[in-house]
């Protein structure tokens, strides 16, 4: 049966998903390099911002604040607040980067939204490992090509939700989710996550609640020690 | 100053991203643990989708995106291939706006 290469072939499903998401955060890639100049970054300093902080909602909100009249350090703020769930997704991946500490230093930098949600997905740890870097590369690539078209268009492309892109990635999210729930206890802690995160939206700074959202993984637990058998 | 901020921030993004696969890495977890971390993914998804879906900065919206997320669940329940369900779920939210 192995009849092609297995791992880096371009029509492997992993590979062709991965692409797919790449090209759907490419675009708003380019709005990110549009927004980012506008908001006072040389296209420069917009890239660096897609090569190394490579995290796109910290991103947006960093130049958001900058755009809005804030300073440095107020639009630093809400971009750390949004990082830390990048240190959510490290532990739920971690246990896919088993290897050396290089190895495993550089597929940090890919553990982002997209590639963390691919690589869970996967039922076995060699696919999610590959998942996790395939997508976070595809991303990484896209991301980038982006901004830098962004940044030197000064914003003539337009807004990628006339196309409707914005809804492709909670549909990737579902499409990604929706393995998870075979199990009842998942269930009811992705409608609690959700819920969590609808009722910080309106008072929390963004960022925050997804990672309080996060705290959902507690409830199974203490639904059985209150409980003490099946809930 | 700009320049800072930015390496600050890749700086500190980079430091929160390696957190796991360096701490945690070879280490093997006690059973409590690793159902938390096989379940950490599944509430931070539900609420990138409900943010993504419903948000709008601070304020909650229905807008094209909550047609578009249906149109998704449908084609999730009926196994419907990744690239389709990404795919009709842009395609519904282009064509309510465009009408609308």
């Amino acid at each position: 049966m192995q009849l092609t290469p297995r791992s880096t072939a371009l029509t492997e499903p992993v590979v062709r998903d991965a692409a797919a998401i790449g090209l759907a955060v490419g675009t708003f890639g380019v709005s990110f390099g549009a927004l980012a100049v506008a908001a006072g970054l040389s296209p420069a300093q917009a890239i660096a911002s897609s090569l190394l902080v490579f995290t796109g909602a910290s991103q947006f909100a960093f130049i958001g604040v900058l755009a809005a009249g804030g300073g440095l350090v107020a639009a630093t703020l809400p971009a750390v607040i949004l990082a830390t769930r990048n240190g959510l997704y490290g532990v739920a991946v971690a246990p896919l980067l088993r290897g050396r500490l290089l190895q495993r230093l550089a597929c940090s930098h890919l553990v982002i939204d997209e590639s963390t949600a691919m690589a869970r997905a996967q039922a076995e740890p060699a696919a999610g490992r590959r998942a996790l870097i395939a997508t976070g590369l595809a991303v990484l690539v896209c991301w980038n090509l982006g901004t830098a078209i962004g940044a030197a268009s000064g914003g003539v492309l337009g807004d990628p939700r006339r196309l409707g892109l914005d809804a492709m990635l909670p549909a990737a999210f579902l499409a990604l989710l929706a393995p998870h729930l075979a199990r009842p206890e998942a269930r009811r802690v992705a409608v609690a996550g959700g819920l969590i995160a609808l009722a910080m939206v309106p008072i929390a700074p963004a960022g925050l609640p997804i990672v309080a959202a996060g705290t959902a993984v507690l409830i199974p637990r203490m639904a059985r020690g209150r409980a003490d058998g099946p809930a | 100053m700009t320049w800072v901020a930015i390496g600050a921030l890749a700086a500190i993004s980079f430091g929160l991203k390696m957190l796991g696969p360096v701490l945690v890495g070879d280490r093997a977890l006690g059973r409590r643990t690793r159902e938390i971390v096989a379940l950490l993914p599944v509430p931070l998804l539900a609420a990138l989708i409900v943010i993504g879906a419903f948000a709008d900065g601070h304020s909650l919206h229905l807008d094209a995106r909550a047609p578009a997320l249906a149109v998704a669940g449908v084609l999730v329940v009926r196994r419907a291939p990744f690239l389709v369900v990404i795919c009709a779920a842009a395609a519904t939210a282009a064509a309510l706006r465009l009408v609308a």
